[in-house]
């Protein structure tokens, strides 16, 4: 139908398509999805991997969110013996929630009212994925990791956490084979709540560190 | 060959240790900002294949010991604006490790079995 002409690499593979003005919008974004698929398509082509491998992998990431985040930091809140185990071995203790870490370990870092803790990846983006799904863009943008690691008050400012000056903050560069998760303050008023109640407090910039969980309306939700 | 470590950690929590300052080519997962500076061992981490040699496609065994670094604030940076306490922990792999006031690094003891 169309008489469009189809470019074909020298593999004889139809160069991806994209919008009709993309020759106009090459960034550098563009090079590395070029690279990233040309790279793909030549492990497939040599029997390393297969496409279904690629896909399930996606699948898999994608499967994640910080609702896993959200289920043990809750435990922790409700459960003394499981939140002593997770601060001592956090790999180890987040087994009875079936969560794989792949190939890295999982440190967990304690919020008290002496110390706040906050989390970064200065070299690129290490993140806990499968427990907190895929990092949010600011978490990988140069300015906040350059300006988290000699700034961190002023950056928790600019998220809205204004912390006290006789609270210390540790920040966590995550650079090598651990990732890290906060454990929040456990807000006030929760007495007695169960951990999908809590759970519903405890969102993802509070487990990396930026923002307090999520103070509880005055009757928990049911 | 099972890649681990071929000798103990030779640090241990609450150990002073310097971050070698040195600028070899390569994938390096020693920020800049580190290097030269003087922290106390937080934890040892355990053992893991070496990405200085496995980002190239070699096997990075045997493992390297790998330690959380922890350092001041005010240590670090010149002018850092916050509290005297505050801190900032990393990871470090053991060759990266220079035991404090050592002017050279210390020969590596091998594991007498």
């Amino acid at each position: 139908m169309s008489d469009k002409q189809v470019e074909l690499n020298e593999h004889g593979h139809e160069l991806l398509a994209w919008s009709d003005d993309s020759r106009h919008d090459v960034d550098e974004a563009d090079h590395y999805v070029l690279m990233a698929d040309a790279i793909r398509d030549l492990l497939i082509e040599k029997g390393v991997i297969k496409a279904g491998d690629v896909r399930e992998q996606l699948e898999f990431m994608d499967s994640r969110s910080e609702d896993m985040g959200a289920r043990i930091v809750a435990r922790a809140w409700a459960n003394p013996d499981f939140k002593e185990r997770l601060l001592a071995n956090g790999t180890e203790a987040i087994k009875e929630f079936d969560i794989p870490m792949l190939d890295a370990e999982l440190v967990v870092v304690e919020n008290t009212n002496e110390f706040h803790n906050m989390v970064v990846c200065t070299l690129c983006s290490c993140y806990p994925r499968t427990i907190l799904g895929m990092p949010p863009d600011w978490y990988k943008s140069k300015t906040y990791r350059s300006r988290s690691v000699n700034e961190p008050r002023a950056v928790l400012k600019e998220f809205g956490t204004d912390l006290a000056d006789d609270v210390a903050v540790r920040v966590h560069d995550s650079n090598a084979d651990m990732r890290y998760l906060v454990l929040p303050l456990r807000p006030e008023g929760t007495d007695g709540w169960s951990e999908p109640e809590l759970a519903k407090l405890v969102s993802r910039d509070s487990m990396i560190g930026v923002s307090p969980a999520t103070e509880p309306a005055t009757e928990p939700e049911t | 060959m099972t890649g681990e470590p071929l000798t103990d950690p030779i640090f241990k929590t609450g150990d002073q240790v310097r971050i070698h300052d040195s600028n070899p080519p390569g994938h390096r997962r020693t920020p800049d900002y580190i290097k030269g500076k003087i922290g106390v061992i937080e934890r040892y981490c355990g053992a893991f294949v070496n990405p200085e040699e496995s980002a190239y496609g070699f096997d990075g065994l045997p493992k390297k010991h790998l330690y959380r670094v922890r350092f001041d604030q005010t240590h670090i940076w010149d002018k850092y604006d916050g509290n005297a306490s505050d801190t900032l922990d990393l990871e470090m792999y053991e060759h990266w490790l220079r035991p404090i006031n050592a002017a050279a690094p210390e020969p590596r003891k091998a594991i007498v079995q």
